[in-house]
């Protein structure tokens, strides 16, 4: 099967994308499949909670926070571009700033919802809006969780000294989901503090 | 033609006790393996899903039967849906894709091979659970069974109050787990045919299975993923408390209904499209032309994959929607038989002037042109909102459905079984029997699901567990049912078929069929590693290139 068929030679090289970056890409579109049934489902039970407290009361816009998760898609950026180049100090040390912003995006969240849990009494049963706030909001915080533990290993492998520029595309791969985490958020941040107060 | 297997001991052939093949089954991640591992895990469930089906249709054999308790009837019917759709057409049509991807595209695996292997067992595991819940399904509450929710599982059924117990957890989970294993392999696919295809295969040149497996994937990442959401929600109303389908807190149990059929009507067309593939493929190959209109076939794929996400609401008119919304749904289920209706002329067309050869996959794809457009007509019929209102939740829709799943999904399978068994195993499927097994198939088939449209007109309404006598419905479902029989019979012809084909089947050689795709150009079996060299291709049939270098193919393309 060596010449399988080819009277005519193929004239262009072959070249074909990059199986990491269309499985990653495909991923994304079906983690936004699942967001969006998430973000219809807070939309649509937005002032239909019978008893409070409602979303006015209690959340407060958390800005900080926000710009710490959004800054941290800059951070992976020039750090996968810093590795593609091969200056892995710098890469190391920007890969480290994207695990410190997005562990402080966390501890955002985890103070927010101890506020609201024990200074509101707002929990996932005790409303609509509890249901629909904290599982929107969880399930994001859950793909920040995901996304730090393979930032951790990545950094982790990067002290023993085994990401090397060979590995970028792997790491483009892995900074694509968390360009996605961060896109997420401010579908999510629109939705729940913005339209949703 | 350079086609023989190369002796590459790529096994060692030594370890060869039956736990040594076991674990060699178990532990594959080998595309062709794994592609047969979900063919038979299908062909297993598709036994136990027809039991299930054969139960409900004695059950109904005539009225005031006693055959099987109301509560096993709801039982049966849950199951046999769930099965049905989730562990029979999902994985039969993965295991197909899994195993002619690779192969059509010149490829020696798929993108992400151990991603494979763990889809697999992930859809394995979600039909072990489903099936675990007539032992486990009690729980500690000591109340229910299997499932008995229906296969749409609609609020509140699944609420504690009417479903206490565990069962309904057991077919959420089941089906989110085998959700993801969907979602694996889609993803799978769509690396696999953007990334790994041999030099030459532009898209352009993919065979039509390929092209058509590749849109069946992107929408199983669109839809999927909205029933794993709203299985996520049910899980988090039934264990944290949540409201998010609880009427008494102000939620919505007609969400519910939304959000399963927007997974719900995509998902006939993910089943139906790769169907579509074989049609594509087979057609042609008896029919000794190319498939008339390729672009076009791709083009109206697409169409069909972009409509199908807005049609979803035509399930649900009779729970009262606002006349705006029962036009819009209205209207996109009218424009998808559009795109449909091109490919069925298209087909036609490949037919028209051919050389005909029925032999029994041509026969099962012949069949399938017929039984599908019938499909498609009552389909435009319940499409229609003032026409659902009256026939909704009516036998006739049952009739519709199947009309679609067993008259075209099935059939389409039986084809690409005999077209592709040979490949597969080397052997020829018996001639003779296959054309029992089609005659049978196609009598039974039209005996129960042409005789269920009555008794729905009449206004028999479904998942009744019986019915009084004098409604003029006694001798439709007496047909009805004598139909399943025949089909079981049928169904029984074509398993000792595969049996007696696999040990005693004539030899196949590589390309029995004289077919025009690169699977054909190895051996059958084909060798693990595929290709011995990755094949260059310059048109959509390379093997006609090759057996006719004289007037090859990539002269007009």
């Amino acid at each position: 099967m060596t010449t399988a068929a080819h009277p005519l030679p193929p004239t262009a090289p072959w070249s074909l994308p990059y199986r990491g970056t269309v499985a990653m890409a495909c991923l994304i579109i079906a983690e936004s499949a699942i967001f969006t049934i998430f973000v219809v489902a807070y939309l649509f039970y937005l002032g239909k909670s019978l008893y409070g407290p409602t979303p006015r009361e209690v959340l407060a816009v958390p800005y900080f926070f926000t710009i710490c998760l959004l800054s941290s898609s800059l951070t992976v950026h020039f750090a996968s571009k810093s590795l593609a180049h091969g200056k892995r100090t710098a890469f190391l040390i920007l890969w480290l700033l994207t695990i410190i912003l997005g562990a402080l995006f966390l501890f955002g969240t985890a103070q927010e919802w101890h506020r609201l849990i024990y200074d509101h009494g707002l929990t996932i049963s005790t409303n609509l809006f509890g249901t629909t706030y904290y599982s929107l909001v969880g399930l994001h915080a859950t793909h920040v969780i995901v996304g730090l533990l393979m930032l951790s290993i990545v950094f982790l492998l990067g002290i023993a000294g085994r990401v090397g520029p060979e590995q970028s595309a792997r790491i483009g791969v892995l900074s694509l989901y968390w360009h996605f985490v961060d896109s997420v958020w401010i579908v999510v941040f629109t939705v729940v503090y913005v339209l949703g107060r | 033609m350079a086609s023989e297997a190369l002796p590459i001991s790529s096994v060692p052939a030594a370890d060869q006790t039956w736990l040594g093949v076991l674990h060699g089954w178990v532990t594959t991640v080998d595309h062709k393996r794994l592609g047969l591992l979900y063919i038979g895990f299908a062909l297993v469930f598709l036994v136990i899903a027809g039991l299930e089906a054969t139960i409900m249709r004695i059950q109904l054999l005539r009225p005031h039967n006693d055959f099987v308790s109301p509560q096993v009837f709801n039982r049966m019917m849950t199951m046999h849906g769930t099965t049905m759709i989730f562990f029979v057409a999902m994985p039969v049509l993965f295991g197909f894709a899994n195993y002619l991807v690779p192969l059509m595209i010149g490829a020696r695996d798929m993108a992400f091979p151990r991603l494979n292997a763990f889809s697999f067992w992930l859809m394995a595991f979600g039909g072990f659970l489903l099936y675990f819940s007539f032992v486990g399904g009690s729980g500690l509450y000591g109340a229910g069974d299997a499932p008995d929710v229906g296969w749409w599982a609609y609020a509140p059924l699944t609420a504690r109050a009417f479903s206490p117990g565990n069962s309904s957890v057991y077919w959420t989970i089941s089906v989110l787990v085998s959700g993801f294993g969907s979602i694996g392999t889609a993803i799978n696919i769509i690396a696999t045919v953007l990334s790994m295809r041999c030099p030459g295969m532009t898209l352009g040149r993919m065979p039509l299975l390929v092209w058509l497996n590749f849109i069946m994937s992107y929408m199983v990442l669109i839809t999927i993923s909205p029933l794993s959401a709203a299985q996520i929600m049910l899980l988090i109303d039934r264990f944290l408390g949540g409201h998010f389908f609880d009427t008494q807190a102000g939620g919505s149990a007609s969400i519910w209904m939304h959000f399963f059929w927007i997974f719900g009507h995509p998902e006939v067309y993910i089943l139906i499209i790769p169907c579509f593939a074989f049609i594509s493929e087979i057609l042609p190959v008896f029919s000794r032309k190319p498939i008339f209109g390729y672009p076009v076939m791709v083009g109206a794929t697409i169409c069909i994959a972009f409509i199908s996400m807005s049609v979803w609401a035509h399930h649900i008119f009779t729970i009262g929607m606002n006349s705006a919304s029962n036009a819009f749904f209205t209207f996109t289920t009218m424009i998808i038989a559009v795109p449909t209706g091109i490919k069925i002329f298209n087909w036609i067309g490949t037919m028209w002037g051919g050389k005909l050869i029925f032999k029994v996959p041509m026969l099962f794809c012949v069949a399938f042109l017929f039984q599908f457009l019938l499909a498609g007509l009552t389909g435009i019929m319940l499409g229609a909102a003032p026409f659902d209102w009256q026939l909704g939740n009516s036998y006739f829709v049952v009739a519709h459905f199947h009309y679609v799943i067993v008259g075209g999904i099935l059939f389409a399978l039986f084809g690409a079984f005999y077209y592709w068994f040979p490949k597969i195993t080397g052997r020829l499927l018996n001639e003779t029997l296959g054309k029992w097994h089609f005659w049978l198939f196609v009598i039974g088939f039209h005996l129960t699901f042409d005789f269920m449209h009555i008794p729905g007109l009449l206004g028999m309404p479904r998942r009744i567990y019986t019915y009084e006598p004098g409604r003029g419905w006694d001798l439709w479902n007496l047909i009805v049912s004598i139909g399943t029989l025949v089909q079981a019979v049928a169904i029984l012809l074509f398993v000792a078929n595969l049996l007696i084909s696999y040990f005693k089947g004539p030899k196949a050689g590589n390309d029995p069929w004289d077919a025009w795709t690169l699977e054909w150009s190895i051996t059958s079996p084909p060798p693990a590693y595929n290709f011995a060299a990755i094949p260059t291709v310059a048109s959509r049939r390379p093997l006609w290139d090759l057996k006719h270098p004289e007037d090859p193919d990539s002269l007009y393309e």
